[in-house]
């Protein structure tokens, strides 16, 4: 146990590596300086590369970078002159994240519930139509669900508010438009693992011992067919945050999500880096927790690494 | 021989001789596979709308009068009318043909980048799993390393450096999408070189090469194709939705997520300009997706027919 866990933060903290090595690597291949357009020359030039630590040998600098990012500093935004990078994403995560826990939340319950349903009923017609569903909800992208949502029942019907995150209300398009896609995988995955676990000797014997069926649904089904669920969780947490540019663009959300496509189309390099860093590090970070919580739950899996 | 008298004899009867003759016309791999797609309803619809889609991006800008980036001032954001058969943009330039131009940029990166995954993931996934032990063990991690980045963060990188282009934007889809490839062919080749045919070459001494290529991946053809298909509607939807926010190709080119974005800006005065583009977009992703399942079923020998 104690191996396999070393092992995976290992990777893990390897990963985080590599994606700081890229983001690094692609600042010194982007053309240009931050100084150049500044009208600056000679000796001016020189000590402001000084300041900035650009007059030392590349590795070096790579260091400092590193050295400053463990201190959670991710330099100075290009455009924004004088604002952290730091300070810009942590004023800007607070949608984003009560926008992810909402969809989060909506997506387990709805998933898993659906999951099971679907795996306790018998009927072919329903099976054959929920089958449908989940590939249509699965192969539709995300900004088109979002787009038709927001056609139909923010400016045709105007049901519920589209701008920005105030009310309650605010969060039912953004939520499902985020959402339908790991609604469908997670009931998928649940139907599918939950007609497993149904077949299993141990659930015949709760049956036989006359438990009630409450009782063998959650206690001896459900802690076993959610495994899969849980190793989705992590994939999960990815999706939602790349799916946050997308969503927050559409119903202008001031998220991190927002402030990445602006900073894209603004240029704003070190910003762009900033953002890259801190979701992909929390990407790498949930991925390797819901590896963990797994290896934790079902000791199997740790013969796997 | 002498106690062979007619009597011991029957004479058969017609049913009876034919016992041994094998009524079914012996078919081929291929043949059998033909015949399953083109029974199979969803796949065969999506095939034809296929062809379609292709031939008329490639054929329709050639026949149409209008080319993509014509203006009539006279006539903007006109309705559907027989001149202008999904009316004009908010220049007065044709929709219809705007889309057509649209198909061919979204189609050429979807290809490009299934090829470029296909050549790739290919080659790494037969060596790695040819190989085996510890140089499968480092090229799998490395594997891992890179897939847990997620895609976006990958393109938006590249963008920066190179720019806005067509060509950044197949480049970015690629980095990390030949990873599913090559983790499928790593996981078929493994379980073919154990079998009695890759023995039988390496006793007559073909080299290592030889039975990768020629033995090994020849078998994994099937997996490969279905993979390829539905790697052109991922391709194909990453651009759009870059696209779509603003980050991706950019205009006069346009591709259809471009067109999209164009026509948010009006989109509760002209909800349909959005929704051409989009409608596109589904029906291109659904066929393929058809396609690809219906591909997996008849390429799978093991697959029920």
């Amino acid at each position: 146990m104690v191996k396999y866990l070393i092992k995976r933060i290992g990777i893990g903290l390897l990963t985080l590596f590599v994606l700081v090595a890229i983001t690094f690597t692609m600042t010194k291949l982007m053309p240009g300086s931050p100084l150049q357009s500044k009208n600056i020359t000679g000796e001016i030039l020189e000590k402001m590369e000084e300041k900035y630590g650009l007059n030392k040998p590349v590795l070096e600098q790579f260091f400092i970078y590193c050295k400053n990012l463990l201190h959670g500093d991710l330099g100075t935004s290009y455009k924004k002159v004088g604002t952290e990078v730091t300070d810009i994403i942590l004023s800007r995560i607070q949608p984003t994240l009560r926008l992810g826990i909402v969809t989060f939340l909506l997506t387990l319950v709805v998933g898993v519930s659906a999951g099971i349903a679907m795996a306790k009923t018998k009927s072919n017609f329903v099976r054959g139509l929920w089958l449908s569903g989940l590939t249509l909800g699965v192969s539709v992208p995300n900004f088109i669900v979002a787009l038709l949502l927001l056609i139909i029942f923010g400016v045709q019907l105007r049901l519920f508010p589209i701008l920005g995150l105030d009310t309650p209300m605010h969060y039912v398009l953004p939520a499902i438009a985020q959402g339908l896609y790991p609604i469908s995988a997670v009931a998928r995955l649940t139907q599918t693992s939950y007609e497993d676990v149904m077949r299993q000797d141990y659930v015949t014997m709760a049956r036989a011992k006359g438990l009630s069926s409450t009782a063998i649904t959650f206690r001896h089904i459900l802690k076993n067919a959610l495994l899969p669920v849980i190793t989705y969780m992590g994939p999960m947490v990815a999706f939602l945050l790349t799916g946050s540019v997308v969503i927050e663009n559409l119903y202008t959300i001031p998220g991190i999500g927002k402030e990445f496509v602006n900073a894209i189309s603004n240029h704003d390099y070190t910003l762009v880096m900033g953002i890259t860093i801190f979701i992909g590090s929390i990407i790498i970070i949930c991925n390797m927790i819901s590896d963990l919580v797994c290896s934790f739950v079902d000791p199997r899996i740790k013969n796997t690494l | 021989m002498d106690n062979l008298e007619a009597k011991l004899f029957r004479k058969l009867e017609t049913e009876e001789k034919n016992d041994e003759f094998i009524a079914v016309e012996s078919q081929t791999f291929l043949q059998a596979a033909m015949k399953n797609f083109l029974h199979n309803k969803r796949a065969l619809a999506g095939a034809i709308i296929l062809v379609i889609v292709i031939l008329l991006a490639i054929f329709g800008p050639m026949i149409s009068p209008y080319s993509y980036e014509t203006m009539d001032t006279t006539l903007k954001n006109a309705s559907p009318s027989s001149a202008h058969w999904f009316g004009t943009d908010k220049f007065g330039r044709d929709i219809f043909v705007r889309i057509l131009y649209g198909a061919r940029i979204s189609l050429m990166v979807g290809l490009v980048a299934a090829i470029i995954n296909l050549v790739i993931g290919t080659v790494y996934g037969g060596i790695s799993g040819y190989i085996g032990g510890k140089t499968d063990m480092l090229m799998m991690r490395i594997v891992d390393i890179i897939y847990s980045v997620p895609a976006m963060l990958y393109i938006v990188l590249i963008m920066l450096i190179f720019g806005a282009s067509v060509t950044s934007v197949m480049i970015g889809i690629s980095i990390s999408s030949w990873i599913d490839m090559a983790r499928i062919v790593r996981q078929e080749v493994r379980s073919l070189k154990e079998q009695e045919f890759a023995m039988a070459a390496f006793v007559i001494g073909a080299s290592g090469k030889r039975i990768l290529f020629k033995h090994l991946l020849v078998n994994t053809v099937g997996q490969i194709i279905v993979t390829v298909t539905l790697m052109v509607p991922q391709a194909i939807f990453t651009e759009a939705w870059l696209s779509f926010l603003g980050v991706g190709i950019s205009a006069p080119l346009a591709s259809w997520g471009t067109l999209a974005q164009d026509a948010r800006a009006l989109i509760e005065i002209f909800p349909m300009q959005t929704a051409y583009p989009m409608l596109a977009i589904c029906i291109t992703i659904f066929a393929f997706n058809f396609v690809g399942e219906g591909l997996g079923t008849a390429l799978d020998p093991k697959a029920k027919r």
